[in-house]
């Protein structure tokens, strides 16, 4: 209590997240419809000394933020479904090279160009395979300005604490819309400053030797320490090697340090979940319409709940089922064909029972479509 | 100090094939760094992908090998993080011109201080010798059996058109002019723009009967003339060697530090 109090649209309430974490250096490219996180940074960034770069095209986008995060900058680009698809080959790279950064897509309706001002949730499996080869990824989402703003610090958090590039899919309604944001006083939520190495110069540094914790320290680019950094498998001193060994151990590295820590980085909440006899799942503004549709059947005696994904990779599976164990139905509730529906089947004990409420016409789904289709999912008829 | 003591001998031999022009050109940076009195903490080095990417593993700067094409927008980021940083980026031709195309001719109009060397061998050498976008016309490669129609690029004027503040062209035969034109470069204050024609006897050589690495090289030296000379005048085939431009303006990080101090004024 005691922050400041704004009244705000998500985008903002994202750039304002991005600077209490401690963003330092942006760079981007106009697209709808995130432009307005670019924009307020052009504004906010130099005020304190941060760098703001609008490029060329979004692939360099991606990699100046990477660059720049080379050197210890806090780093964040913000785009939409079309520049994110550009953006892939970069993310590859800041997997491959663990290097911390933070990629904003405001989703819009796609494939293609698609709908440039209309909002869909169809980059949920995009961000998690869109980049090619095995990779882990962590991809975070939210439904309402407040945790927006605190779901942007818990990324870049994330992103130092597991060198990570780290996804935020918001979408045009979260984006667009104007809510509430109360900004919390400096020191209310934690940040995770770089881990850097304590070796003294001269001594041989080992960029890419994990510690038994799995947490690889770092030394900024322009540092004392002197080492390669490369998209390629590479060995301890970051340089390039196929060695099978080498290969095996990067992969598994950059596989388990994000699978092995699902419980540290699942973030939801949930709403009468306790005894729901029909269960929703849902994320991001589909979500409002959700708790919407909870909240309202709750009061006449229905036994609805909410369990609403604020982490969508590493999927929770584990925390899916335990909700879902003693729901009769558990319905789905998202803006596209069904992409974490899929997650959800795999994740339950019984998929049989996992229907999908969706919408993807480029309008935000309402709580009464949700419950039109709840009652055919029940057998009531609407 | 010596050469020598810029390059990581942990990571030797190279992967260059046998006359390949690019460990001329490093030797050539090297001595270029060394005369300027660089240290090595303070030298960042921006690569691509290909053969003339990879010189950024051996040599023992803070070294970054990117993806093809992007040295350029990393090294942006990196310079605009660090601008007390000197920052070099060797690409390969079609790295720095084909799929980089789009960052080469911004990072020009930026002119953000950095300095970019094309290691134009007129080939794709990792992937086996298929045309790039300055192999040029009636060319041969691995994916030009019946000959290449392409039309090449020529480096130094779209560089200059794009904005470099400096431009500049040598190549490995020229060993002296080459160490003199990087060290330039690397002092110019502003986005210098150095091609360096390298020779790949193992496929642009083979493809265009070029015979030897040596036969290559001699062809730089009797294909070539200093800009402006009167070789030039009296056969125009020539290319020229040189620097072609060399011009002060606002350079990129000093300008963003005027944004910074317009936002903070009165703060």
């Amino acid at each position: 209590m005691g922050g400041q109090l704004k009244f705000v649209q998500g985008n903002e309430a994202c750039v304002e997240g991005a600077l209490y974490a401690g963003l330092g250096f942006f760079a981007g490219y106009p697209i709808t419809p995130s432009t307005e996180i670019a924009e307020l940074l052009s504004a906010r960034l130099p005020e304190r000394r941060g760098i703001f770069m609008q490029m060329e095209d979004e692939i360099a986008s991606i990699c100046a933020i990477i660059g720049a995060s080379l050197t210890g900058n806090k780093s964040m680009t913000a785009t939409s479904g079309p520049g994110f698809s550009l953006m892939q080959e970069g993310l590859g790279f800041a997997v491959m090279a663990e290097i911390p950064c933070v990629i904003v897509d405001v989703q819009r309706g796609g494939p293609s160009t698609g709908l440039a001002t209309k909002l869909s949730q169809g980059d949920v499996n995009q961000a998690r395979w869109g980049t090619h080869g095995d990779h882990a990824i962590i991809a975070l989402t939210a439904s309402n300005h407040q945790d927006v703003f605190s779901i942007t610090v818990d990324a870049f958090n994330f992103a130092e604490t597991y060198r990570t590039p780290v996804i935020l899919l918001f979408d045009e309604v979260l984006g667009h819309m104007r809510e509430r944001l109360e900004i919390p006083l400096p020191g209310k939520l934690p940040l995770v400053e770089r881990l850097k190495t304590s070796l003294p110069e001269g001594v041989d540094y080992h960029p890419y030797l994990p510690r038994e914790d799995g947490r690889l320290p770092m030394s900024d680019f322009g540092g004392i320490h002197r080492y390669n950094v490369t998209g390629l498998f590479h060995d301890m001193w970051g340089f390039p090697s196929e060695d099978p060994k080498v290969v095996y151990g990067l992969m598994r590295h950059l596989t388990d340090k994000i699978e092995h820590h699902v419980d540290d980085l699942t973030r939801y909440r949930e709403y009468y979940t306790e005894d729901a006899e029909t269960l929703l799942i849902s994320y991001g503004s589909s979500a409002r319409s959700a708790l919407h549709v909870v909240m309202n059947r709750r009061q006449r005696g229905e036994r609805l709940g909410l369990l609403e994904l604020q982490t969508l990779w590493p999927f929770p599976s584990a925390l899916v089922r335990e909700k879902a164990k003693n729901a009769r139905y558990v319905v789905v509730v998202e803006m596209n064909m069904g992409q974490v529906l899929q997650s959800v089947k795999s994740a339950v004990e019984r998929p049989d029972k996992v229907s999908l409420a969706n919408q993807v016409d480029g309008t935000l789904i309402t709580p009464t479509t949700i419950l039109n289709i709840l009652r055919i999912i029940q057998g009531r008829g609407v | 100090m010596g050469a020598k003591e810029y390059i990581r001998e942990r990571f030797f031999p190279h992967l260059w094939c046998p006359g390949c022009g690019h460990g001329i050109v490093m030797n050539g940076l090297l001595h270029a760094v060394e005369n300027i009195g660089l240290k090595k903490n303070d030298i960042v080095m921006v690569s691509g992908i290909g053969c003339s990417s990879r010189i950024s593993g051996y040599l023992d700067f803070h070294t970054l090998h990117t993806i093809h094409g992007r040295a350029l927008a990393f090294a942006a980021g990196v310079k605009m993080s660090r601008p007390e940083l000197t920052l070099l980026a060797p690409m390969g031709d079609g790295d720095a011109l084909s799929i980089g195309g789009n960052h080469f001719i911004h990072a020009c109009r930026r002119n953000i201080d950095m300095t970019a060397i094309v290691m134009n061998n007129r080939v794709y050498g990792m992937t086996g010798g298929q045309y790039s976008p300055l192999s040029g016309y009636g060319t041969y490669a691995t994916t030009a059996p019946y000959m290449n129609i392409d039309p090449d690029f020529d480096v130094v004027s779209m560089a200059t058109a794009a904005g470099a503040t400096f431009v500049a062209r040598s190549t490995t035969y020229h060993i002296k002019q080459l160490t003199d034109i990087l060290e330039a470069a690397i002092l110019h204050r502003g986005f210098s723009v150095v091609e360096i024609m390298s020779q790949c006897p193992t496929y642009f050589g083979r493809k265009n009967k070029g015979g030897s690495a040596s036969d290559m090289m001699e062809k730089f030296k009797t294909r070539t003339a200093p800009l402006g000379s009167k070789e030039k005048q009296e056969d125009p085939s020539l290319i020229e060697r040189g620097i072609f431009v060399n011009r002060e303006a606002p350079e990129y990080c000093q300008e963003y530090q005027h944004v910074i101090e317009r936002a903070t004024r009165g703060k």
